[in-house]
């Protein structure tokens, strides 16, 4: 191994080549190696998708699947957007993921706030009774929510889906924010009701813009996490609610109607339509991003 | 504030707290802590769902579970996802971030990246932020089982017969625990760079000055440093390895084929509660399923702890 001929004595080294050079070398361009085809697993099926949706069937499964598409021919992401609705399902999954991220902030850092500042009886009861949702998987909870929708109408709604994605948001929004707001200096709050600010002032005008950090990072961390939610879309919107549909779930289906209506060029369309908006908002955004969405795991 | 006397400001102090976390813990009870209850009471009872009659039939569910084979299967699915899929994605990302931090060896006195190491994570985690559900779809099309699939393409330019990644029974859960690590890697790689940020510059110092070489460096000094970093990352894995319903659903054959070769419990759940309507059944799967999993947090946690080292 290259750590047993690496401590040579410096007076040597100096005049000769180390011995260990040789073998960091091999080791270093390996490593390149490595880095490189990962990157390239990465990009080239993204790359791959987006060139495929300009071509016909006959290139796609021709015999030359890799080959650069013919003629660049847009038809296809005409007929994704309109004939497979993809255009509609984008703006419901906007819809319904800006209102519930909106409420799941909302809503998560004024209970964070009340819990991390305030004493009174049943402080810690209502933080446990929050915090212990992390432990549970949602699947045991989908048969029993799914007839507790329908009982109350909310089924196939967006305004069911905004809510449920609010309730399974908050235990993590509610965890981290508790401990963020813990953290903050208590004095300028203070400040601020001597002066006569009420508790809601004091939250909104004074807590809530010095909790911003902490806030940003969560608000990304939701609008992902809700942006890509596949399972509450396809049990709580239907088939019966088709016009309601969100994009994973839209895309799902496109691709099991792809192989009956041998559209598979839409297909690839709809899917680069699902991607390229991520993409290049994660480009823009990407150290926001990657700090958000790792921050819950330093903590 | 004194207490038992309900002065005008201790009043505008309990209706502001009762203000502020009535809507949040009304949406919280009703529509998660109420569901998992149910869930509990559910698996106790052959409700079909249709009509709101059903019958206690105590462990009955249970015992039909486990003597399913679907069920067990789904099982070890969870059981080889937990060992593998885990292992597998730290391994990668532990070696990718080693490089991109340290790797390029001390530069003005601090350690460095391999050249390109910004572009390499920002590439490395973008499969992060892609849908679950997305990345299915994607891969159906590499993954095709005949020499259309972009994979065995490539593989055919040197030589090899198209392999049948999501056919081949043997084969297919080994395809999407791939998937897996694919998507997962770029996240532990930015975890694990950050945990390696938080590592005082003068340890490595000291370290390389002894003649510590870039594998002493790895083994002895930056994985006992990031011990902490790397038990989150085994947690969250863990966890992520009792899931898997999205990529199964989309990406296999079959929903969990060929012949439930890929199943998992999250999936047999949704089949039995949506496809069979056993709403009694999938809750008991439910139950076992959050067990499994609380056991898996827990044993975790007690295995790995180690005395914490202070820097």
């Amino acid at each position: 191994m290259a750590t047993d001929v690496m401590p040579v004595a410096p007076n040597k080294a100096v005049t000769s080549p180390r011995p260990g050079r040789r073998s960091i070398n091999v080791f270093s361009g390996l490593s390149h190696v490595a880095l490189v085809i990962w990157a390239i697993l990465v990009i080239f099926p993204i790359v791959w998708t987006f060139l495929a949706s300009f071509k016909t069937n006959t290139e796609l499964f021709g015999d030359h699947p890799l080959a650069m598409p013919q003629n660049f021919d847009w038809s296809s992401w005409g007929r994704a957007w309109d004939k497979a609705h993809i255009g509609l399902y984008m703006i419901n999954t906007v819809k319904v993921v800006a209102i519930s991220t909106f409420l799941t902030m909302l809503f998560g850092s004024m209970a964070a706030y009340v819990l991390a500042r305030y004493t009174f009886f049943g402080n810690r009861a209502i933080y446990l009774l929050f915090v212990s949702g992390l432990s549970f998987p949602v699947f045991l909870a989908l048969a029993p929510l799914w007839l507790t929708m329908k009982n109350l109408g909310l089924l196939g709604t967006h305004t069911g889906l905004v809510l449920v994605y609010v309730a399974y948001s908050l235990p993590f929004t509610v965890f981290f924010l508790t401990a963020f707001f813990r953290t903050l200096p208590t004095s300028v709050g203070e400040a601020a009701m001597m002066d006569g600010c009420s508790h809601t002032r004091t939250f909104f005008q004074i807590m809530l813009p010095m909790a911003k950090p902490g806030l940003i990072s969560i608000t990304i961390f939701n609008v992902i996490g809700q942006w890509n939610q596949y399972l509450l879309p396809i049990v709580l919107l239907p088939g019966d609610a088709q016009d309601k549909w969100l994009i994973t779930q839209g895309i799902a289906n496109i691709s099991t109607n792809a192989g009956y209506e041998a559209d598979w060029a839409g297909l690839f369309a709809a899917l680069s339509m699902a991607i390229i908006p991520v993409l290049i908002v994660y480009i823009i955004f990407q150290r926001q991003i990657q700090s958000g969405l790792t921050s819950g795991a330093v903590k | 504030m004194r207490h038992g006397k309900l002065t005008p400001a201790a009043l505008r102090k309990y209706g502001f707290i009762t203000s502020f976390l009535a809507v949040p813990v009304l949406l919280y009870v009703v529509f998660v802590v109420w569901q998992y209850i149910q869930a509990f009471q559910i698996s106790f009872t052959n409700s079909r769902g249709i009509s709101p009659k059903f019958d206690y039939v105590g462990f009955d569910n249970f015992t039909q579970l486990f003597q399913d084979d679907v069920f067990w299967a789904a099982v070890r699915h969870h059981v080889v996802l937990l060992l593998a899929m885990p292992l597998i994605t730290i391994a990668i990302a532990l070696f990718f971030s080693f490089l991109l931090n340290l790797g390029g060896g001390q530069r003005n006195g601090r350690m460095v990246g391999v050249p390109g190491s910004a572009f390499y994570k920002i590439v490395f985690f973008f499969p992060q932020v892609l849908a679950v559900a997305i990345v299915g779809v994607l891969f159906q099309a590499i993954l095709r089982p005949d020499k259309a699939g972009v994979f065995n393409s490539a593989l055919g330019a040197v030589g090899i017969d198209p392999v049948g990644w999501l056919i081949a029974p043997g084969l297919a859960l080994w395809t999407i625990i791939g998937v897996m690590v694919w998507q997962a890697v770029g996240f532990y790689v930015v975890l694990f760079s950050a945990g390696m940020a938080t590592i005082p510059k003068d340890v490595f110092e000291a370290a390389s000055l002894d003649g510590a070489g870039r594998f002493t460096l790895f083994f002895k000094i930056t994985i006992p440093l990031l011990w902490d970093t790397l038990q989150v990352g085994w947690v969250y894995l863990g966890i992520a390895a009792f899931d898997g319903f999205a990529l199964v659903q989309v990406l296999s054959v079959d929903r969990g084929g060929p012949d439930n070769a890929t199943t998992v419990l999250p999936l047999e759940i949704w089949r039995n509660a949506f496809t069979y309507s056993k709403y009694g059944v999938a809750s008991a799967m439910g139950v076992a399923l959050f067990f499994m999993t609380l056991t898996f947090a827990v044993l975790t946690l007690r295995v790995t702890r180690r005395e914490r080292i202070e820097f």
